[in-house]
């Protein structure tokens, strides 16, 4: 099997499009979870309260998109599944405790005796953070290419830091549509100090890929590409000057605009996900394994494939009855 | 230690936590249900308080199946990347339908039954329950089928050492899915049964005599007298079909190393692999033979016949822990369910040992998978993959054994923490006030009186 072959079934790349899509959703969505999990340092008591009231409904559902993002790697793409996860072997571990310590703190912090809450608080806590970290650290050492070096996890610590602050972000984005008063003033703040954060990683990832990778630079940097190309970066530096425009004026009379950093948020991550996408591509692991190479057998993608058409708009609409049915500002302690 | 063990106890660890909370909200999701339509029907009040409580329950346990359930998707690929590369072709469609059509499902749902009280119509709010109850079991179907193929491979072939399908229907419907999944089913539904009856035995002693307590005392005790029976044959079944299969895992459990006829079945004995026989026989004549052949002289295969045959102590006493609680629970539930029917109540000690037995689906769950699993070795998938060529190579046994104990802490912490919150819970639900007849604040049709069902944090 010739590994970096880039003509092969269009399969392929309809699996790699759903995974990039999965993962997209995954961090948009626990982004924003994980993220108010971060933000609970600096909350009250009875914030806290309320800003895990406001992701309760959601947080099972949104970790499933992980679930998707993998199982597809692991089903599709099996040969990349292994040697990424194994490359990733240590963060993935952490990630895991992180994301179960998270996970179970919901439930825990609601049910213990009073005086034991603030422990599971605690755990909620690391557990976001611990997972934000370990995914931007994983992210980091992907873009250098699993490559062992001091500098590589250095960069993989700076690119955690920032992907921890683009979930604090849009966390913060999601708490000022879902809540109201203190609370939401907070959030604006909160906003504000992880946009720069946040904003700072995205140049640092954008510089660091086409250095480290000639092949992405060419790629970027090449007559007519740059100038095709050239609006993602402009339209994201935009975006980052609008959204803080927005916050120094938020909260506004009748609650306008309060959705307003959130979808900026969105549409940043979605612009960074299309920018690195469009770099790696048509490699699953870089400069090692294309989608070609790696994927499965076409009938047994297919069988999946025709199953994923049928299901996933089945659950994109019953997530969007979901949000609905949890519309508007978050009620009190109790979420019923 | 080197890395395959340590693999196999990581992913063992993760499989066996994992499976302790799944085996909990399979069935627990279905009483619910039960819980919830009676509610529907009757409007008795004591209905809803079996709900409220238990939801709790298992929304804890829905927790706990989630995060564990996670971390296992990841630890196929880090621990036995062969595993996918080999029989990636079959698995990754099972795998990926257990995801789209189950977990999205279930999920999603799970957050308008806990916490959606108030906000859809009583109707939805069913529905949800339904949704919830239905992904979980369909969830359970998937993974069995993997699980089973596992088992019994049936439907590809082999080309160039990669497994290619050739019949779905014959990969689902392999020769011992339906057995393993009726098998697994009632498990789970012993496992609730015995949870709620264990949890409710609990509260009723230390002297909370609401009345949902004791219909959640009845469901459950009436639920495992019912499902018992069930079990012993659909185990009896599902072990007929092992034999039919995989003889050399049935050799083990029975502890069989010569071919014999007319086997004895041994109640006690201490498998010695060094002599190839067993220490300290104490066995019934011809038993063995009769449970599995259905005739007192019936030839069963030995050890010795084959080449390769998984471990033979821990697959023996597995098996053996399985039933002795299989037994127990059997002995129990019907005592119990008579004296619920004369009495309708528990006798003291009785509610003690049910108490005791809070748990005791998880010891025959795991046991049994224990005896499914180990006696499976040294293959993964049976005849195709053995466990060692499926393992990763490239990942140091310290890196393994590192994660493994963190791994360990964090799930024995978690068994802990569980466990305790779930009697705190149940000591607490008896000490606050009974708030169910307090004024409805919800003006929504068919929701105000029950709205109180989510009242407290899920």
């Amino acid at each position: 099997m010739d590994l970096l072959a880039t003509d092969g079934h269009w399969l392929a790349f309809a699996f790699a499009f759903l995974m990039g899509l999965s993962i997209l959703m995954y961090v948009i969505l626990d982004g924003y979870d994980l993220g108010v999990g971060i933000l609970l340092r600096g909350a009250t008591d009875a914030e806290k309260d309320q800003m895990i009231a406001s992701i309760g409904p959601f947080w099972d559902a949104n970790e499933t998109w992980l679930v998707l993002g993998v199982g597809i790697l692991l089903v599709a793409f099996p040969i990349a599944h292994g040697t990424i996860l194994t490359a990733l072997y240590l963060p993935t571990a952490l990630m895991l405790i992180a994301l179960i310590l998270r996970g179970v703190s919901f439930d825990f912090r609601a049910k213990v005796l009073a005086a034991h809450k603030h422990w599971w608080d605690k755990s909620f806590f690391m557990g976001s953070l611990g997972a934000a970290l370990a995914q931007g650290y994983m992210l980091g050492l992907y873009i250098m290419g699993f490559e062992h070096s001091l500098s590589s996890h250095l960069f993989g610590v700076l690119t955690g830091v920032c992907v921890a602050a683009g979930y604090s972000f849009i966390g913060a984005g999601w708490l000022m549509m879902k809540t109201s008063g203190d609370l939401q003033k907070k959030a604006i703040r909160w906003a504000r100090s992880s946009l720069w954060l946040t904003a700072a990683g995205i140049v640092l990832v954008s510089l660091a890929t086409p250095l480290v990778n000639e092949r992405i630079f060419d790629k970027w940097f090449s007559i007519p590409n740059i100038f095709l190309l050239a609006p993602i970066p402009v339209v994201t530096g935009v975006l980052v000057l609008l959204i803080d425009f927005m916050l120094r004026r938020l909260p506004m009379p009748n609650d306008r605009f309060a959705w307003a950093p959130f979808a900026g948020a969105v549409s940043i991550f979605v612009l960074c996900f299309h920018g690195l996408a469009y770099s790696f591509y048509p490699y699953i692991v870089p400069e090692k394994i294309t989608i070609y190479g790696a994927a499965a057998a076409p009938e047994s993608l297919m069988i999946i494939f025709v199953g994923a058409m049928i299901v996933l708009p089945c659950i994109i609409g019953y997530t969007i009855f979901a949000y609905r049915v949890f519309w508007g500002k978050v009620q009190d302690l109790r979420y019923y | 230690m080197d890395a395959l063990i340590l693999a196999r106890a990581q992913f063992g660890a993760n499989i066996t936590f994992h499976i302790l909370f799944p085996t909990i909200t399979i069935a627990m999701a279905w009483l619910l249900l039960f819980f919830k339509l009676r509610y529907n029907k009757t409007q008795d009040l004591k209905w809803m308080e079996a709900y409220r409580f238990y939801v709790k329950v298992f929304a804890l346990c829905f927790a706990l199946g989630v995060v564990s359930g996670i971390t296992m998707s990841f630890q196929f690929g880090t621990n036995w990347p062969g595993f996918m590369e080999t029989v990636g072709n079959i698995a990754g469609p099972l795998l990926a339908y257990e995801v789209m059509t189950a977990f999205f499902l279930e999920a999603t749902f799970l957050g308008i039954m806990l916490f959606g009280f108030n906000r859809v119509s009583n109707r939805v709010h069913t529905l949800a329950t339904v949704l919830v109850a239905g992904g979980t079991t369909l969830s359970a179907f998937w993974i069995i089928v993997l699980n089973s193929w596992m088992h019994t491979p049936a439907g590809f072939e082999m080309r160039d050492g990669v497994a290619h399908a050739t019949s779905w229907l014959e990969i689902i419907f392999n020769p011992s899915m339906p057995y393993r999944f009726v098998h697994m089913l009632l498990a789970s539904g012993l496992t609730a049964s015995f949870l709620i009856a264990g949890l409710s035995a609990y509260q009723w002693l230390r002297g909370d005599k609401r009345v949902g307590v004791t219909a959640a005392m009845k469901t459950g005790v009436y639920a495992a007298a019912m499902l018992i029976p069930l079990q012993i044959l659909a185990g009896d079944m599902h072990g007929l079909n092992t034999l039919e299969h995989q003889p050399q895992k049935v050799a083990a459990m029975e502890g069989i190393w010569e071919t014999q006829r007319g086997a004895p079945m041994l109640v006690f004995a201490v498998p010695n692999k060094e002599t190839r026989s067993n220490d300290y026989e104490i066995g019934i004549p011809k038993l063995a033979s009769l449970i599995l052949t259905h005739d007192l002289n019936g030839e069963i295969k030995g050890l010795n016949e084959f080449e390769d045959h998984p471990p033979v102590a821990p697959v023996f006493y597995a098996f053996r822990i399985m039933i002795a609680t299989g037994l127990l629970m059997l002995i129990v539930s019907w005592l119990g369910s008579f004296q619920l029917f004369r009495h309708g109540v528990l006798s003291r000690w009785l509610a003690f040992v049910v108490v005791g037995m809070t748990f005791a689906g998880w010891v025959a769950t795991v046991a049994g998978w224990y005896t499914t699993e180990i006696g499976r070795q040294p293959y993964l998938v049976y005849g195709v993959l053995t466990t060692a060529e499926a393992a990763a190579t490239n990942v140091s046994a310290g890196m393994i054994g590192t994660t493994l104990i963190l791994y360990l802490i964090v799930y024995i912490t978690l068994i802990i923490a569980f466990i305790a919150t779930i009697f705190y819970l149940a000591r607490k639900a008896g000490e606050q006030p009974d708030n169910l007849n307090r004024a409805p604040v919800a003006n929504r049709p068919g929701v105000a009186g029950s709205r109180q069902i989510l009242e407290g944090n899920v």
